[in-house]
């Protein structure tokens, strides 16, 4: 094979097209650095400022509105651990930085999804793109990172989003073309534009499975933490990454409980709104 | 007398091909080529093949075939849910394949809205919602588009029921909301697709009988698709039958049943009940009258002229008023005594539309031929037995055709 065809500079070309971005588009990716980071930030200050016990029974109270006492009683317990162990400031990192990839997944996705669902042609162009970006080891993508936003919590939110991003836009679609076709059918018949078909019936109608993919997203996120801490963005993963690096089984476990436990307060309580919004009808 | 009309909905020479090489397909269906052939040939399936067809104002159309004959395609080809490959037409004059998307949407707000096999209803709307979706998306205040949705549910027997999801709804109820929600809209026609196969036999006998009431009162143009043989005949004022994306025969019901075009109708329609279509006005004979202030020495003669033994009473406006026998009108004669006082005044009368099947008692246990009269409780003329058991037995020299004016005397006589 060598012979007849010489080494393709696959290499060579991502090199100089990184070089090229980097070079030529320094003031966007700066932009978006600081808009970035001062949202993480935002986030942090306003969490941070609020008491941990009060910040507690708040979202003791949330999970007890929106899913039942069990997992409210479980909010009460692990955060009072997670406090308790030292790791608050952290954990709201965290949470600062997963509520932010999830955003933008959220923002970018839900659109993206719904025009693809439109679009044979579009679909057919997204689709793999989302293989890519899930299948592709992040290591590979947090080092053109660093180049473009440096060090810090923001490239660990573009690895986050990159990761995280696919599952919302993959069952957006789903939702959206699982409504039944006679649906569609019937608001064609009684003369609806296509805005409105998606509006009024197809995205109402999505919805439980939007939802689904949100959540999915949060969870994606939050796997993406520890990852994300080693381009130095702070938080649990940061901890984990830095107690495995010194040997310190003990320690580890603490952070990768605390993220154990947020990630379970943030599923049960998305997987909840996406319920009641479904049995709203009855 | 139909003819005369200016037609609602006109269809011409439409065809569907569904698949690629329409074109080709189009050209072997012109050279008469069947649908089986030009599927092995280009391997495009013919929908509906060269369709033509009028329906009137205020008529029930019914497109009748088993699955697969291309009906459903055929009334979704009317509003373009489905595009048609090639021919016209045309809503109240205007061509429907011609027009733009946004003058299409516009015939299907305002002159047609469809009701679904499935009924089709949004889950996550109430059915108020539902009934005011058409409205809605025309962007109708919501104030007036609440309170035609209203009328509608009332007009289908929903009231009390607008703030329920359609999960919540017997099958039958739900089909009246998809009704509600046609009928919101205030169009000219309704497309009704199979609307009542889902529904169990006795609540879709109901709703058809509903459906004709309506459409009594609303005057509708309702295109009717069904499977259904029986719901074709007891609904529609025409009925095309279709086979293989071909319409085999357009015609009135008792059309279909007594003169099938071909073999398929034929073997179609041989186990038709038709003592559950046809009605007594299919079947009535001129009677012989006299009127109630002439004598009875008329009413005498005219018994002994046509070899009857009891003969029909009317007034100056043809109004049944009794019947007098032989025996009567004598006795009336020797002692001077007018008609109505010795006439049979307690008669069985039946009107027009009684079905065959609710004649029978009443044929069978009449001394006289039994009378039938229209609304008015005029004369129309009388039912004999032998016509009834003449028609049941397909023989159509018993069936008059309906609706015309002129009624056949009646050459055959019972011996009373």
């Amino acid at each position: 094979m060598e012979g007849l065809l010489p080494k393709l500079p696959i290499a060579d070309w991502i090199d100089t097209f990184v070089d090229w971005l980097v070079s030529n588009f320094e003031f966007l990716f700066e932009g978006i650095a600081v808009g970035l980071e001062g949202f993480v930030e935002g986030i942090v200050a306003g969490l941070g400022f609020i008491p941990s016990i009060l910040l507690t029974l708040i979202l003791g109270a949330v999970a007890w509105k929106i899913c039942n006492w069990k997992i409210a009683l479980f909010t009460l317990i692990g955060l009072f651990l997670i406090d308790n162990l030292g790791y608050w400031g952290n954990m709201l990192e965290t949470i600062a930085l997963v509520l932010t990839s999830v955003g933008i997944s959220v923002i970018l996705g839900i659109p993206l999804g719904i025009w693809a669902s439109q679009s044979k042609t579009v679909g057919s162009i997204v689709i793999p793109i989302l293989d890519f970006m899930q299948t592709m080891p992040a290591f590979v993508y947090l080092l053109p990172a660093i180049f473009f936003f440096n060090i810090g919590v923001v490239p660990g939110v573009v690895a986050s989003v990159i990761f995280a991003m696919p599952p919302t836009i993959r069952l957006t679609i789903l939702g959206i073309t699982q409504v039944p076709q006679d649906l569609i059918e019937a608001t064609e018949a009684f003369g609806s534009t296509t805005k409105q078909r998606l509006v009024k019936v197809q995205i109402p109608l999505a919805m439980p499975t939007i939802m689904a993919g949100i959540n999915q997203s949060i969870m994606l996120a939050l796997s993406m933490v520890v990852i994300a801490s080693m381009v130095g963005a702070p938080g649990l993963g940061a901890d984990v990454y830095r107690a495995v690096t010194q040997l310190q089984t003990g320690t580890g476990f603490e952070a990768g409980l605390a993220i154990v436990i947020v990630a379970i307060i943030l599923d049960r309580i998305t997987q909840n709104i996406g319920k009641t919004k479904q049995g709203g009808t009855a | 007398m139909e003819s005369e009309k200016q037609a609602k909905i006109k269809v011409s020479s439409v065809t569907k091909i569904f698949g690629r090489s329409s074109k080709k397909a189009i050209q072997l269906l012109k050279e008469g080529k069947t649908k089986q052939e030009i599927l092995k040939s280009t391997g495009s399936t013919v929908g509906v093949n060269q369709a033509s067809f009028e329906v009137y104002p205020g008529e029930i159309f019914v497109i009748m075939g088993l699955s697969g004959s291309g009906k459903s395609t055929l009334v979704r080809l009317l509003n373009r849910l489905i595009e048609p490959t090639s021919g016209q037409i045309f809503i109240d004059g205007k061509d429907v394949v011609s027009m733009n998307k946004e003058e299409i949407r516009e015939v299907r707000r305002k002159k047609m809205s469809m009701v679904f096999q499935r009924f089709a209803l949004f889950p996550h709307k109430t059915v108020l919602q539902n009934t005011e979706y058409g409205l809605e998306i025309q962007g109708v205040a919501k104030h007036e588009r609440s309170q035609k949705a209203f009328e509608a549910l009332k007009l289908v027997g929903l009231e009390g029921y607008e703030n329920q999801y359609p999960d919540q709804l017997s099958g039958g109820m739900q089909q009246r909301v998809g009704l509600a929600r046609a009928l919101a809209n205030d169009p000219d026609i309704l497309l009704m697709d199979e609307a009542f196969s889902a529904l169990d036999p006795l609540i879709r006998k109901d709703m058809q009988d509903e459906l004709i009431e309506l459409q009594g009162s609303m005057e509708k143009t309702i295109v009717f698709i069904t499977h259904d043989l029986d719901e074709a005949l007891r609904i529609g004022d025409r009925i095309a039958l279709m086979k293989d994306g071909n319409i085999v025969q357009i015609g009135t019901p008792e059309e279909i049943l007594m003169n099938p075009s071909n073999e398929y109708v034929e073997r179609f329609v041989e186990d038709v009940d038709l003592s559950k279509v046809l009605t007594a006005g299919h079947i009535v004979k001129r009677a012989e009258t006299v009127q109630v202030d002439k004598g009875a020495r008329l009413a005498l003669k005219i018994m002994k002229d046509n070899g009857l033994s009891t003969v029909y009473v009317v007034d100056k406006q043809n109004r049944l008023v009794g019947a007098v026998s032989a025996v009567e009108a004598s006795k009336a004669v020797e002692q001077k005594l007018p008609l109505a006082e010795v006439m049979e005044t307690n008669l069985k009368t039946v009107d027009t539309s009684t079905l065959l099947v609710d004649l029978f008692d009443d044929v069978s246990q009449a001394t006289i031929p039994v009378a039938v009269v229209d609304e008015q409780n005029r004369l129309k003329g009388i039912v004999i037995r032998g016509a009834v058991i003449g028609a049941l037995a397909g023989n159509d020299t018993y069936i008059n055709d309906f609706g015309a004016e002129q009624l056949p005397p009646s050459d055959e006589r019972e011996a009373l």
